[in-house]
C-alpha cells in the first residue's frame, strides 16, 4: 500500500493536501484498492458549503456505491472534473486524484487529521 | 461461513473473499472488469460449489416434476438439461433451476444456494407417489468453465469428444484429468462453456488441472463479481432480483419456460389468468442517458410518477456504459421510450433498449 508522506489523513481513508487555507481532498490507496475498479464519481457543486462528516462525493465500483465524507468544513472552490470522465485514475493514481478543493471555514478541524506514519499504522491494523 | 473445497486455492490465488449468502467465496482476483472481459475473449474458471443439488428419483419422478415445475419435463430426452421455474400457487417464484434428466426415473435439480433448504422442503411438502427426494449438495462440488476457449481447454483433459455434448446436454460420467465428473454444456455468462460436477474431495485437483491446461489459452480464475456482470449483460435472471416470490415468470419475460398448455402444475391457474387478463408489469432493459449508475431497487418514474423499480443495474464492462433491468408498468414498456431513474434523490434520464444487452454466444443455437 502506497502512502504519501506529505499528506494528512483521516481514519476513514481520505487524504488532505493543504495550500494555505485551501484543502484538496481525495481517497487513499487503501480505499481505492478496497473499492476495486471505480467506474463512476459524483462530485458536489462549486460554491456548495459542506460540513465535516457530511457526504461530499460518491464513488461507484462495479459492485456498489460508496459515500466519501469530508473530513473538514468549508466551501467548495473547485471540483476535479477529470475524474468524472476518467474515474479509473483514482485507482491508478489516488494521491493525484483530488476530488474537491475546499476553502476552510474552521482551521481548528485540521487538528483531527493524522500524519502519514499514524495513518500507516492505522491501515495496517485494519488489514 | 461455509467454505467450498477450493477455498484454500482461492486464497493462494489472491482471491478477495466475501460472505456470499453464508459462503466464503471470491468476489474477484485481479478485478471484476478484467475478469469479465477475459471470459468474453478467452475463458474463465468459476467455483460455484455453493449451488445446491437435489435428486428426485422413483417411478413417479417425471409425473411429480411435471407438477412442481413450469417447464414441460415430459418433453426432455435422457441426458438433456432444462431451465425451469418452480412456482407458488399464486404464480410467484419459489426458485429458478436447471433439471438434469438421467432417465425417466432419475433427475438432478440444481438450485440456487440461497434457496436450497426452502426448495428441498417445498419439494417434500408437495411430493406424492413413489418418489424419493434427497439433498445431495454436500456430495457435489461445481466448477464452471466459461468462454469461447472453454471447449479447447477442457478437450485437453478428456478423451471424450466434447463437440458431442450439445447446448443444454450433459454427459453423466466422463473423466476430466482422470477425475470422474458430470459435464454439461450450460452456464450463466452468455458464452459457450461447461459446468462440471465432481466429488468435493477431487475438486481442488480438478481446479488446478483445468487452470494449468487453460493457461496458454488465457484462462483465468474468475470471481462471483464478474459472474454477476456477465449474466446481467446476457439478461439472465437472478433470483431475488428479476424473479422472486413477488414477481412471476411471465412478468420477468420467462414465458418460454412456462408451458401453460401442459396438465396441471403448481401456479398454472394463476399464471393462465395473469396471461388472459394481461400482464401488468414487464421486465425491460434500459441505458442511462444522464450520468449515473442504476442499482437494484432504485425507483423508475415517468413524469414524476412511479412506474416500477430497477431489478439489476450497473456498469457494463462489455458495452462500457451504465445499463439496467427494471420491472415496470407494461403501459410504459416501449423500446426507445424515455424513463427516469431516481438515483440519490435525483431524477436521471434513461431510455428503454432491447435486451439482452449482450448477444449470447452459445454453441449450436
Amino acid at each position: 500500500m502506497k502512502i504519501n508522506k506529505d499528506l494528512k489523513y483521516t481514519g476513514s481513508h481520505e487524504w488532505v493536501r493543504l495550500e494555505g487555507n485551501i484543502a484538496f481532498i481525495g481517497i487513499t490507496d487503501y480505499a481505492q484498492s478496497h473499492l476495486g475498479t471505480i467506474v463512476f464519481v459524483e462530485l458536489p457543486e462549486v460554491g456548495e458549503e459542506i460540513s465535516k462528516g457530511a457526504p461530499m462525493a460518491v464513488v461507484e465500483s462495479v459492485k456498489a456505491a460508496s459515500d466519501v465524507y469530508t473530513p473538514l468544513s468549508g466551501t467548495v472552490t473547485a471540483i476535479n472534473e477529470e475524474l468524472m470522465d476518467d474515474p479509473e485514475q483514482i485507482n491508478s493514481d489516488p494521491y493525484e486524484s483530488w476530488f474537491v478543493s475546499l476553502e476552510l471555514s474552521d482551521s481548528t478541524e485540521l487538528e483531527s487529521l493524522i500524519d502519514a506514519e499514524g495513518y500507516q499504522r492505522l491501515s495496517e491494523q485494519e488489514e | 461461513m461455509k467454505k467450498t473445497p477450493i477455498y484454500d486455492l482461492h486464497l493462494a490465488l489472491g482471491g478477495k473473499i466475501i460472505d456470499f449468502g453464508g459462503w466464503a467465496l471470491p468476489v474477484e482476483y485481479d478485478g471484476i472488469i478484467a475478469e469479465h472481459n477475459n471470459v468474453r475473449s478467452a475463458a474463465g474458471l468459476f467455483d460455484v460449489s455453493h449451488m445446491g443439488e437435489i435428486e428426485v428419483k422413483g417411478p413417479d419422478a417425471e409425473r411429480f416434476l411435471q407438477y412442481v415445475l413450469t417447464n414441460d419435463i415430459s418433453a426432455m430426452a435422457d441426458h438433456q438439461v432444462y431451465y425451469t421455474l418452480m412456482c407458488y400457487p399464486n404464480g410467484g417464484v419459489v426458485d429458478d433451476l436447471i433439471v438434469y434428466k438421467y432417465n425417466p426415473e432419475y433427475y438432478l435439480l440444481v438450485v440456487n444456494s440461497s434457496n436450497r433448504d426452502k426448495d428441498f422442503r417445498w419439494l417434500q411438502d408437495n411430493s406424492s407417489g413413489q418418489i424419493e427426494i434427497n439433498d445431495l449438495s454436500d456430495r457435489y462440488a461445481l466448477l464452471a468453465l466459461q468462454g469461447p476457449k472453454a471447449e479447447v481447454i477442457l478437450q485437453e483433459l478428456t478423451d471424450i469428444d466434447l463437440d458431442g455434448i450439445k447446448f443444454f446436454r450433459f454427459h453423466p460420467e466422463l473423466k476430466i484429468a482422470g477425475i470422474p465428473a458430470l459435464v454439461s454444456r450450460t452456464g450463466y455468462t452468455g458464452e459457450d462453456g461447461f459446468e462440471i460436477y465432481v466429488n468435493p474431495t477431487q475438486a481442488p485437483l480438478l481446479w488446478e488441472s483445468i487452470l494449468e491446461a487453460g493457461a496458454k489459452h488465457g484462462l483465468k480464475p474468475t470471481g462471483l463479481g464478474a459472474r454477476d456482470t456477465l449474466r446481467f449483460e446476457a439478461a439472465l435472471p437472478l433470483y431475488g432480483q428479476e424473479i422472486s416470490q413477488d414477481i412471476t415468470p411471465l412478468e420477468a419475460g420467462l414465458g418460454f419456460f412456462v408451458k401453460l398448455t401442459k396438465d396441471d402444475f403448481i401456479g398454472k391457474q394463476a399464471l393462465v389468468s395473469q396471461k388472459e387478463t394481461g400482464i401488468k408489469r414487464k421486465l425491460i432493459g434500459f441505458e442511462m442517458i444522464d450520468r449515473g449508475i442504476p442499482r437494484s431497487k432504485y425507483e423508475v418514474e415517468v413524469n414524476e410518477e412511479k412506474i416500477g423499480f430497477v431489478t439489476t443495474g450497473g456498469f457494463s464492462p462489455s458495452l462500457n456504459k451504465s445499463i439496467g433491468l427494471a420491472l415496470i408498468d407494461s403501459n410504459y414498456a416501449q423500446e426507445g421510450a424515455a424513463i427516469e431513474v431516481i438515483i440519490r434523490q435525483k431524477s436521471l434520464k434513461a431510455k428503454i433498449i432491447a435486451k439482452p444487452f449482450y448477444k449470447k454466444r452459445y454453441k449450436d443455437q
